[in-house]
């Protein structure tokens, strides 16, 4: 079995895995320094591959656009390292699965949560009131939708949105937590007064996007796509 | 005599940015990156004119559609923008770092897409549209022999296994089921050939053994 795993390291250095063996792996990976370096030096060899693909160059307006994003987007300060110390590889991982998460819909419908929130109304209301009045508390912007997502030091987590019209008839919203590439579900929740503040009832990782679907009333047990709003990474 | 619009919008001069690019030319990847986690754009200029060159050209022959392959690297580089402060040198060089999330993007968009090439091994990229300087196309000539001297070693299996996975954008099982071989054996054969592709390009970089052939 550690061998089998261990082998996994060449599929997934070239993006070869399927997406449930990936999370796996990925799994695997946090824990077993092995498969760390051995990673690390398979991406050195992939590198190589990059650069040996023979395409043609790109067109002068991609670097003008990606620069004018990157300059129109509020940067997200993620001290993704300050608050704790994870292994360099392990760093690069979550980098990447930030960057997966980025196009929000790319991700395998595979859902391990349950539905609804487990906390009463209030005392939700108070954990929300509590991470907002958090001073360590980093604000994430919303990649898609109006408002932010604020995040506690603990990875407690409220998603604050402005200008949300009620949901239609029959649908509610619904928030998921996407961690890589599995959006599990934080609730459902409903708008008032064209603003919603949503406790996140789990705690969101470095590297995790917060999302809003709209669902049947009730819930539904994987996202509808598109979102109507969603986090940068965390 | 116009108001002075300086006062009130005080962008910086040209000269100023052109020493600050001057300024960044002898830093190393890794730095640039550092900058870019603090907001740096002129970083992030300076990081996507040495790379963006290669991701381009890797998310191109992934993709073989210019706009998905804009896509994938604009959204690679914003994640470096994103995400810089998570990097950490020690062990992944910066220009793979990168690399590897445009290559991730490039296979997702691929999949979504269901754009399933032809044949991925066919080399059809010769018309390069490039406004590249002969130093970088040199030194891409250069690092493509000698990958390409490195994959002509392997066993045939093992370089179809990886040239599929790697430019085609084919997982593991969609490999299995085409080439009609089982799971097992073609996840084998990418470990084989990546550990012997590994060993050939180091001995290459270490003995200064590869030789380059004559451009035919």
């Amino acid at each position: 079995m550690e061998t089998a795993i261990h082998e996994l390291t060449a599929g997934y250095a070239l993006d070869a895995l399927e997406p449930t063996e990936r999370e796996a792996y990925e799994r695997h990976l946090a824990g077993c320094a092995r498969c760390q370096e051995e990673l690390a030096s398979f991406w050195e060899v992939t590198g190589a591959l990059a650069a040996a693909a023979d395409g043609p160059a790109p067109s002068p307006a991609l670097r003008e656009r990606i620069l004018d994003e990157a300059r129109a987007e509020k940067q997200t300060v993620v001290p993704l390292e300050s608050r704790r110390r994870i292994s360099p590889v392990l760093a690069s991982v979550t980098a990447i699965a930030a960057a997966v998460a980025i196009g929000l819909g790319i991700y395998a419908i595979s859902l391990h949560g349950q539905l609804g929130d487990t906390k009463s109304a209030l005392s939700a209301q108070q954990s929300a009131a509590a991470v907002l009045a958090d001073a360590n508390a980093t604000t994430v912007a919303l990649k898609s939708g109006s408002g932010r997502l604020v995040v506690a030091g603990d990875g407690s987590a409220v998603l604050v949105l402005d200008e949300l019209p009620a949901a239609p008839s029959g649908k509610t919203y619904q928030a998921w937590v996407v961690t890589g590439r599995v959006p599990v579900s934080a609730g459902t929740f409903t708008s008032a007064n064209g603003q919603a503040i949503v406790p996140i009832p789990r705690t969101v990782p470095s590297g995790a996007v917060v999302a809003v679907t709209v669902e049947q009333a009730g819930g539904a047990a994987s996202p509808t796509l598109p979102p109507v709003a969603a986090s940068d990474p965390v | 005599m116009p108001a002075p619009i300086h006062a009130v919008v005080p962008l910086p001069d040209p000269p100023d940015l052109w020493s600050m690019r001057r300024h960044l030319a002898h830093l190393s990847d890794e730095a640039l990156v550092a900058l870019v986690a603090r907001g740096d754009e002129a970083a992030l200029a300076e990081l996507y004119d040495r790379v963006g060159r290669v991701a381009y050209g890797l998310a191109f022959r992934v993709l073989r559609d210019d706009r998905l392959a804009e896509d994938a690297v604009q959204e690679a580089f914003l994640g470096v923008w994103r995400t810089a402060a998570g990097f950490r040198a020690e062990r992944a060089k910066a220009s793979t770092w990168i690399l590897t999330l445009v290559h991730r993007r490039a296979v997702d968009l691929v999949r979504r897409e269901e754009r399933r090439r032809a044949d991925p091994l066919d080399e059809a990229t010769s018309d390069l549209a490039t406004s590249e300087s002969a130093e970088d196309a040199a030194w891409l000539g250069f690092e493509r022999e000698r990958v390409q001297a490195g994959l002509r070693q392997l066993p045939h299996a093992q370089r179809e296994a990886i040239e599929l996975a790697y430019y085609g954008g084919f997982s593991q099982s969609e490999l299995a089921e085409r080439l009609g071989v089982p799971l097992g054996t073609i996840k084998s054969r990418m470990f084989a050939g990546l550990t012997r592709l590994r060993e050939l390009l180091q001995d290459g970089a270490e003995e200064g053994s590869w030789k380059p052939q004559s451009t035919s």
